[in-house]
């Protein structure tokens, strides 16, 4: 095997001062006249990277996972040659295509066709490459109609069709790809998916950053988790999913403070607290049962009174499906203050009809008034659910019989003689 | 160096389609099209005429004034304008810097190549006067290529400087149409050099553009004497715009998409 790509000891620090502050000329001058000897005032330096080494071997496909802001992107751009470390070193054997976003390049004015050769020729194709690929690319994109329509007129779809599919023709040695999947319609997010299927079996090399944990998992064998700049793990993908997920939230959750919890947004009025898992009679949970009631306790402090806010919701698997996202203002209700202090509220969930497994939650709360996100915790908090006889047997059921079970019953009137339940559920314990 | 220029030929595609997106783009949606580029010197040039050459009557070295202001229009509008889509043609182009990596100074140089069309379309026009006042140009005419390259070569070394400069102080974006319009009345567009009192004829020697409009006028028209002087100088600063633009614009491109 041979080595695809080589990371030595990669830095990379942004300085915030020097980029907001003094983009005008004449703020130079005046801190220039004011202090003529005096020292630069101290910049907030951030180190996106810090000493960042790998090694990835051709025709490995690695998936980068982390948090917004670990460094994912950064890395990303210095190992397409867009920006540059502050110090260390990158070696790429062949040509590296990235797609950074699908599409950038594009110009509006032109034509589906016209942008297909401006893009693929930034990208790195001859001209005699696009000519000669042109027909796949636009069978690819399904956009035949439209190819001649200035794209101005394209919806964000298309031109996502447009972009992955003169990308998927690029025919690199080493192809960087992030979160592109996370746009265009289920049929297209295939289609994309086989194509990196192709490529992986091609022996070509491909680095891929999402959050999206079902598509890494399905597409890579190697993950690779970024955290605060550095590699935080390295390792089969399916390991490195599991920690990632499993360091959002520790696991006494049940109670657990969030005061403290980082990647968190809003302007703040109001704050989610604490989150309770309770059965219907009160008693506090860390585990829960499928088909189980549920009392989820959401505790906030508000700092002032908050005018119609809505709180909402969600709930992932394990591996970043949205299982549901629920809220006040989905079910109709209205909020019209909240005054000043502590206060909690309550999701009572009558039966917790989810398979086995570990489920995550992220809660919001934002305005009805105005657009305005007052918190939002992503992955705040962690609940396993574990198996309980579903249909009343105790046959194992887990998450490979899928995500959810119903309500239900088999009816065999229709079958005739013969046909029977097995085991009544009597006997069972 | 070697290696800049070794990846910039070797990435000449990404040149042409940038430009002729450039161009491409410049006229679409517009109903008169590429005539605009006819239009913007030809309307200034009657201007001119009337203000400058019929109601002051500026002198323009024995050739008809519409001939002789219309002739300097040419470049000086091609090294205007261009000179502002150069100058901003990394902060147009952000989003491509920021997601894509290619050359850098492909951005700039298709801005300038962009401008050539413009350039022979308006330049038909010339041919078009010459014939009118029965001109006809000796061989000479065959060297106006070389004031056209000069000019390409200015408006690169000039506009690398601004562009690279623009992309971290964004004041460069109003000094552009600020320094063009000075520029108009500090070279020999509107006046012959001989207008000037003879102390100021030196400092006007310090603008290249004099020197590059001088040799083109006076490969048009022939005739007069070749000041060698200015057209050195012209080429001297020319020059060292191009060694002091391509240098900044090296040392800088690194952190381009992080500062644009």
């Amino acid at each position: 095997m041979t080595e695809s790509i080589t990371v030595e000891s990669l830095c990379k620090r942004y300085e915030l001062g020097a980029l907001q502050q003094e983009t005008q000329l004449r703020d130079q001058l005046v801190r220039l006249l004011r202090a003529p000897f005096g020292r630069r005032a101290p910049k907030e330096v951030i180190w996106a990277l810090r000493d960042v080494s790998f090694t990835v071997q051709q025709g490995e496909v690695v998936g980068i996972i982390g948090r917004n802001g670990a460094g994912k992107s950064t890395l990303l751009k210095i190992l397409s040659k867009i920006t540059y470390p502050t110090s260390g070193r990158v070696r790429a054997r062949g040509r590296v295509a990235a797609l950074l976003e699908v599409g950038a390049g594009f110009h509006e004015e032109l034509t589906g066709r016209e942008n297909i050769f401006l893009n693929g020729s930034i990208m790195g194709m001859k001209k005699k490459e696009v000519d000669a690929k042109l027909e796949a690319i636009v069978e690819f994109s399904g956009l035949q109609r439209f190819i001649d329509t200035p794209i101005k007129r394209y919806s964000t779809g298309m031109r996502s069709r447009l972009g992955f599919a003169v990308a998927a023709h690029l025919d690199p040695d080493v192809l960087i790809v992030d979160e592109v999947l996370a746009v265009g319609d289920a049929v297209f997010q295939k289609k994309c998916v086989s194509a990196m299927h192709d490529l992986r079996g091609g022996g070509r090399t491909v680095l891929f950053v999402s959050h999206n944990m079902a598509a890494v998992e399905n597409l890579c064998s190697r993950g690779m988790w970024i955290a605060e700049g550095r590699v935080r793990l390295d390792g089969p993908m399916r390991e490195v999913i599991e920690a990632y997920m499993g360091s959002f939230a520790s696991a006494d959750s049940a109670s657990k403070a969030l005061i403290a919890a980082d990647g968190r947004g809003g302007s703040g009025e109001i704050r989610f607290t604490r989150v309770e898992f309770r059965s219907t009679d009160g008693q506090l949970q860390t585990v829960t049962r499928c088909g189980k009631s549920l009392v989820i306790r959401l505790h906030y402090r508000a700092q002032q009174p908050i005018e119609r806010p809505a709180f909402a919701l969600r709930m992932y698997t394990e591996l970043g499906t949205l299982v549901t996202d629920t809220g006040t203002w989905l079910h109709g209700l209205d909020i019209p203050l909240v005054p000043l202090g502590d206060g909690y509220l309550d999701l009572e969930i009558d039966s917790l009809n989810l398979m086995p497994g570990r489920y995550y939650f992220s809660l919001k709360v934002d305005s009805c008034l105005e657009t305005r996100v007052y918190d939002a915790l992503e992955h705040a908090v962690q609940l396993d659910i574990e198996e309980a006889p579903i249909y009343g047997l105790s046959r194992r059921i887990d998450s490979r019989f899928g995500l959810v079970f119903f309500p239900q019953r088999w009816r065999l009137d229709g079958i005739g003689s013969g046909a029977r339940i097995e085991v009544s559920p009597a006997a069972n314990g | 160096m070697g290696q800049w220029v070794s990846e910039i030929w070797h990435s000449r595609e990404i040149l042409y389609f940038l430009a002729w997106r450039d161009v491409k783009v410049r006229y679409k949606q517009a109903a008169l099209g590429v005539a605009w580029a006819l239009l913007q010197p030809l309307f200034t040039m009657i201007t001119f005429a009337f203000f400058f050459g019929k109601l002051a009557g500026i002198p323009s070295d024995g050739v008809p004034y519409p001939l002789f202001s219309y002739s300097a229009l040419l470049l000086w509008t091609y090294f205007s304008v261009t000179l502002s889509q150069v100058g901003n043609s990394l902060i147009a182009n952000s989003s491509l810097i920021t997601k894509i990596y290619f050359p850098r100074v492909l951005l700039p140089a298709a801005a300038a190549c962009g401008g050539l069309l413009d350039l022979l379309v308006s330049s038909v026009f010339l041919i078009g006067m010459l014939l009118y006042y029965h001109i006809t140009p000796s061989w000479t005419v065959l060297l106006t290529p070389i004031f056209v390259g000069q000019t390409v070569l200015l408006v690169m070394g000039l506009g690398m400087l601004l562009a690279a400069l623009n992309v971290r102080y964004r004041d460069v974006k109003y000094t552009i149409p600020f320094l063009t319009q000075l520029g108009l009345f500090v070279t020999p567009i509107i006046y012959p050099v001989s207008f000037l009192p003879h102390r100021f004829q030196g400092w006007l020697a310090l603008n290249p553009m004099t020197g590059v409009i001088q040799g083109f006028r006076a490969c048009l028209f022939g005739g007069g004497h070749v000041d060698w002087d200015v057209l050195g100088c012209s080429w001297i600063v020319t020059l060292l715009l191009l060694l002091i633009g391509s240098w900044h614009f090296r040392s800088t491109e690194r952190v381009f998409a992080d500062v644009v």
